[in-house]
């Protein structure tokens, strides 16, 4: 039957002020479903207070044969914001 | 002892239910809802425990949840029909699970108010479960009365079948004198609201069976109870007092 069913990735919120945080995915007819499966997938142990599900198949994925040109800046030391000079009455940032 | 005999009713209801749910496990369709249904079976489970408990202290011959659950027999239950009925399919399972929780939703909250404490307890717990096991069984109903040309024959035979057992859950039964407990023929209009709003939306008619089954609150049950209580006491009977 999981073959007809339609794949939903969950974000889970463990709780106020903090970002949505992915936990992985689940089977479901549609939305509404996928939310009452999430709840009692990854929610059963107080994991969170707010849940967003997102059909996967509406995710839009960087493709892995490209890694090399995304995620491999080299040498470009001068990306890493390190060469200013931070005056002290600024304190920590 | 009208209170222990009222405690009781409500126990065997949640425990029976809660059993026939666990018989899904391990077989639902997909994993999702292989885990939603035991999840769903340890809540009135969990409940039942709770009024065990309670009702063994309110009859103080020192019977603990145990001796209650598992050391009486079919005659001696007094959980309604409705919840005893075999699992059959989807469609009758989630429709049970529905017209249970659309019933013990109002009557918990109504209990919130009851002047006693342990009950106001219990009631507090279990409403928050039951607001969900309508959601999720209402759900199912929904999509199966409202789905394939299957889906919504299986719907409406569960409508049909379960619809003589519907009364009952009205009944005052040992709670009549009892006035720390809820009425439940005053949740009624609630339960039919709820049930009326999730068949609206699945395509379906809810019609009052003219010839009710009633007897569970007396012990007289349908020929199922006895197999599945001889399964769940199985172990209890053969290893008493087994822990693990």
């Amino acid at each position: 039957m999981s073959g007809e069913v339609p794949l939903w990735e969950v974000f889970i919120r463990p709780r106020n002020g903090l970002a949505h945080k992915h936990v992985g995915s689940l089977h479901a007819t549609d939305e509404v479903m996928a939310l009452q499966a999430a709840r009692d997938v990854y929610t059963r142990r107080g994991e969170g207070n707010s849940i967003w599900v997102v059909a996967s198949s509406a995710i839009t994925a960087s493709d892995p044969d490209q890694a090399g040109e995304n995620f491999e800046p080299g040498e470009k030391i001068y990306r890493h914001p390190t060469f200013y000079e931070i005056p002290d009455e600024v304190g920590h940032m | 002892m009208a209170l222990f005999d009222a405690l009781l009713e409500l126990a065997d209801d949640h425990l029976v239910l809660g059993h026939r749910v666990s018989e899904w496990c391990g077989y639902a369709p997909m994993l999702e809802e292989d885990l939603a249904m035991p999840n769903m079976a340890l809540d009135v489970i969990g409940t039942a425990r709770s009024l065990y408990d309670y009702a063994g202290k309110v009859e103080g011959t020192g019977r603990d949840e145990d001796d209650l659950a598992y050391l009486r027999g079919e005659r001696e239950y007094r959980n309604l029909l409705l919840v005893e009925r075999p699992n059959e399919d989807f469609a009758h399972t989630m429709l049970r699970q529905l017209y249970f929780a659309a019933f013990m939703h109002p009557y918990w909250t109504a209990a919130l108010t009851s002047q006693d404490e342990t009950i106001q307890g219990i009631a507090g717990k279990a409403v928050k479960e039951m607001a969900y096991h309508i959601r999720h069984a209402g759900e199912w109903v929904v999509r199966l009365g409202d789905g394939t040309e299957e889906s919504a024959r299986r719907m409406a035979d569960a409508v049909q079948s379960l619809s003589i057992y519907v009364g009952e859950l009205f009944e005052e039964g040992a709670a009549e004198e009892v006035d720390v407990l809820p009425s439940r023929a005053a949740v009624r209009d609630e339960w039919l609201a709820t049930v009326q709003r999730v068949f609206d939306e699945a395509g379906l008619t809810f019609e009052d069976s003219k010839f009710p089954q009633t007897g569970g609150r007396s012990g007289i049950h349908g020929e199922g109870l006895g197999h599945m209580l001889a399964e769940m006491q199985s172990v209890h009977r053969a290893h008493p007092g087994a822990t693990w």
